[in-house]
């Protein structure tokens, strides 16, 4: 394989080169190791964080932000909007407090974003 | 009038940043004022992750990233006006400003301006055509659906392929909703590199370079608008006009600093990057006057509004105490393809051991160094690449560089392997 990747890790978007196959990857072009396991990822399992915003009672504003605790696989990234926003919360929310546990069994919550 | 040490107008993160910092270096009495009805700013907002990386060493989304802000000005015990708008302010730091209970004079004695920056909108690019609705910014739209909770629109046409615009796109994506194009008005795109990667490519929306929009058409909302492909020079091609039928137009096209309040006081604005001249201390031709975050400079990270607008509070803080700079002022002045340089003014005995420089660039450059002079001697160079327009410099000088210079500094591009 020989393909070029930009890390999404940090705004610093390295541009990444991967060559080898899946099992014995070879990554030049990164500036940290976070690079190499992005394009691990990427090239056999990729993740995406998802964030998206919910439906909520009583707050100053009528939705709140909420995303994914960790990356969920790719597949799953419309799946989680749709889930999301078959819901209702009501007031008081606080950051971090998780608004759906163990989404599609993947083991990745949804959580709030800020307090409301 | 109520009288205050220092006062900070904006409880975005460069105000709240700054306040905190004030506090800390063991100010007391210190009050931000807010326009909005809560603090964080545009961040609230941003509800995308990215933030915080530098500062906090892991990944944030804005809300996030405010909510620790906000948390520390409530331990800080920081006063805070919101819901309160600032309308003027003067030379001699009198403040005033207007909320539902009528207008409040305020002294200061010194102020920090964190008012962030606004959207150019469709007026400052001309395009022709009717003007229906579903034309929004992409910050408004931003606002829209991640405040207000409701969708702009189900077939999108996005012009400007800088950050926001990008972020929007994918948001519309996950919301249901169909985004046609993205257009970028050049060959370049001022977003990051990451951005049309995880917002554009990852969701398969497409990004055509060299295309603008030549018209608007609908009634009452938005029909369709025509989409043409441009020349080196952002001209149309005749020709090569196309038709895309769709309900929503947003305008990603660029961001200036919100400064009527610092020219009604007589602060002088750089024209480069529409905001007051600040020196190493961030503070503005106005002394006791300081500035920080988007106001200044349009940031792209977040992380470097927080580090200036700490810098910012602890130099409000010194004033206010009474330490004063005795050196001269010495310029630094670009070429060769800077575009500008924030700090505009350096005085060697109130700079810090490590001073950080913020710059953008007017090109696309692989390999370049930036070197820095002084009355012909080279201070320092630093080797760059990957430079582009979109992601700001930061580059960290010693202080104890600086130890002989007199008059201006010079900061240039020296151009290797241009494009
Ligand atoms: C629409 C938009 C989207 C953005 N998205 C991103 C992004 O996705 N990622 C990123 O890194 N950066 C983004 N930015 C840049 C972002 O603004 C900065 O990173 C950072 O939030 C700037 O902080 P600030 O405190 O300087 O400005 P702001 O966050 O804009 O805060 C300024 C505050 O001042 C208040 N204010 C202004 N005038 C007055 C007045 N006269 N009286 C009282 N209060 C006043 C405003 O209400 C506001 O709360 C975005 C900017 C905009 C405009
Ligand atoms: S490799 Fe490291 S430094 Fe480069 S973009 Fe990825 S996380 Fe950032």
């Amino acid at each position: 394989m020989d393909k070029n990747l930009v890390c999404i890790v940090c705004p610093i978007g390295c541009r990444l080169k991967v060559t080898g196959t899946a099992d014995d990857l070879n990554v030049s072009g990164n500036i940290c190791k976070k690079g190499i396991a992005y394009a691990h990822d990427e090239i056999t399992n990729p993740m995406r964080m998802v964030c998206t915003t919910v439906k909520i009672k009583g707050g100053i504003h009528s939705v709140i932000p909420v995303k994914t605790d960790k990356p969920i696989p790719e597949k799953y990234k419309l799946e989680v909007v749709k889930a999301v926003n078959s819901i209702e919360l009501t007031s008081p929310v606080k950051m971090g407090d998780i608004i759906i546990s163990n989404l599609f069994e993947t083991g990745v919550n949804i959580v709030a974003e800020r307090d409301m | 009038m109520e009288k205050y040490d220092i006062v900070i107008i904006g409880g975005g993160p460069a105000g709240l940043g700054a306040a905190i910092e004030a506090k800390k270096q063991g100010i007391t009495k210190v009050l931000v004022i807010e326009r909005d009805i809560e603090l964080g700013g545009i961040l609230q907002q941003c509800i995308h992750n990215g933030f915080g990386l530098h500062i906090f060493n892991e990944e944030l989304t804005g809300p996030e990233y405010a909510q620790r802000f906000i948390d520390m000005a409530r331990e800080e015990n920081i006063d805070i006006l919101l819901d309160t708008i600032v309308i003027s302010i003067s030379k001699d730091k009198k403040i005033k400003a207007m909320n539902t209970t009528g207008v409040l004079n305020i002294e200061a004695k010194a102020i920090v301006l964190a008012m962030g920056c606004r959207e150019k909108t469709r007026s400052s690019i001309a395009i022709p055509g009717d003007r229906p609705a579903g034309v929004f910014t992409a910050g408004a739209a931003q606002r829209y659906i991640n405040i207000e909770g409701y969708m702009v629109g189900k077939k999108v046409i996005v012009l400007g392929a800088g950050d926001i615009g990008m972020i929007m796109a994918r948001r519309i994506v996950l919301e249901g909703g169909e985004v046609l194009a993205v257009l970028a008005r050049g060959s370049i795109v001022k977003g990051l590199t990451r951005n049309i990667v995880q917002c554009l490519d990852h969701y398969n929306i497409p990004l055509l370079y060299n295309h603008n929009i030549t018209k608007i058409t609908g009634k009452e909302r938005v029909e369709s608008v025509t989409v043409a492909q441009t020349d080196e020079k952002k001209e149309v091609i005749p020709g090569t006009e196309k038709v895309y039928e769709c309900d929503t137009v947003l305008l990603s096209v660029g961001l200036i600093p919100e400064n009527e309040l610092s020219r009604i006081a007589g602060i002088e604005i750089d024209r480069k990057t529409s905001g007051p001249f600040v020196n190493e201390s961030m503070e503005t031709s106005i002394p006791g006057i300081f500035a920080c975050g988007n106001v200044v400079h349009v940031h792209d990270v977040v992380d470097f509004v927080t580090e200036e607008s700490r810098r910012a509070g602890a130099n409000a803080a010194r004033f206010v105490k009474g330490e004063k700079s005795e050196s001269e002022s010495m310029n630094t002045i670009v070429s060769g393809g800077i575009t500008y340089c924030v700090p505009h003014r350096i005085r060697y005995s109130a700079m810090p051991d490590k001073l950080d420089l913020f710059m953008r660039v007017e090109n696309k450059y692989d390999k370049a160094t930036i070197v820095i002079n002084n009355q012909g001697n080279e201070l320092v160079r630093f080797k760059k690449t990957n430079l582009t327009p979109g992601e700001m410099i930061k580059q960290s000088v010693k202080k104890s560089l600086f130890e002989k210079a007199k008059g201006d500094i010079e900061i240039t591009l020296e151009v290797g392997g241009s494009k």
